[in-house]
């Protein structure tokens, strides 16, 4: 069974408001290996004018998987999660994202493509502060691989 | 500041526990990311990097040049080789930067980002992986 291409278009609920913790923003910058002050030190990331800790630029993909769980979850996707290769990846900040936010994240198939017996599905995944201000927008390519 | 300027290159190096602690701190708890018989069964040479782990500590170059994290505007990228992460001795990435273009009316540059895998021959790991900085303010 190939992805449904009926998905094109179809948006999901936004997730569970997610509140973005200071030490959240330390953990994952931790992770990602991001030494910058601006992600741990509240007086370096004021001094260069922002409210609070400050998230690093991959951040917001923990939002965004939250809101892709629902496409992969959708039990007429048609997706095989052991199937799925990540094939891109792309980040747009109307702002950046820092402590303290209140943010929801909304996806949308984008599009589904067939390529050779394979799957490429584009998701978008809008977040927003749950007051309605825009902050970022995560597009993402899945890769499914289709059957041998 | 112009086409082709270099801001220079660093050099990432991961182990198993980077790999877990990525995984704790995204929720990406993907098995082929910490387990090997997993990984194997699914025909990968062993356990691989988060494509996303890589993608994230690549940007610290570029956060290096600008001073602000805030100033990274838009961020993109393709996955096109995986990055093995052998129980000894980890992987080690090259990533070097230049300029890619300069948008002087709207005040942005476009940084193009290289990732290599020494250990796998050199191989870019990422491909039109570009970062728009904004350069103009204050």
């Amino acid at each position: 069974m190939g992805v449904n291409p009926d998905l094109q278009g179809r948006s999901y609920p936004p997730t569970q408001p997610y509140a973005v913790g200071r030490e959240k923003i330390r953990e994952f910058a931790a992770a990602v290996k991001a030494g910058h002050p601006a992600h741990s030190d509240l007086e370096a990331a004021r001094a260069l004018g922002h409210a609070d800790l400050v998230a690093p630029p991959t951040f917001a993909v923990v939002l965004a998987q939250r809101a892709e769980q629902a496409v992969v979850q959708d039990p007429d996707s048609g997706i095989d999660f052991s199937r799925v290769v990540h094939a891109d990846e792309r980040f747009t900040h109307q702002r950046p994202i820092v402590a303290g936010d209140e943010l929801v994240a909304t996806a949308t198939v984008e599009t589904v493509k067939s390529l050779g017996g394979h799957s490429m599905v584009t998701t978008r995944a809008d977040i927003a502060t749950t007051a309605g201000e825009p902050v970022s927008t995560v597009r993402s390519t899945l890769l499914v691989r289709g059957e041998e | 500041m112009q086409k082709g300027d270099s801001i220079g290159s660093t050099t990432i190096r991961l182990d198993r526990a980077d790999l877990v602690r990525y995984a704790g701190a995204s929720g990406d708890f993907n098995p082929i990311h910490w387990s090997e018989s997993t990984a194997r069964s699914v025909e990968l040479p062993g356990v691989i990097a988060h494509g996303m782990l890589t993608m994230g500590a690549a940007v610290q170059l570029v956060t290096d040049w600008c001073g602000d994290p805030g100033r990274i505007l838009d961020y993109q990228t393709r996955f096109t080789q995986m990055v093995p992460v052998p129980e000894d001795g980890g992987a080690t990435l090259e990533v070097t930067g230049k300029v890619g273009a300069v948008d002087a009316e709207a005040g942005t540059a476009r940084i193009d980002l290289t990732v290599t895998d020494p250990g796998n021959d050199g191989a870019r790991v990422l491909t039109k992986a570009q970062a728009v900085v904004r350069w103009d303010r204050q």
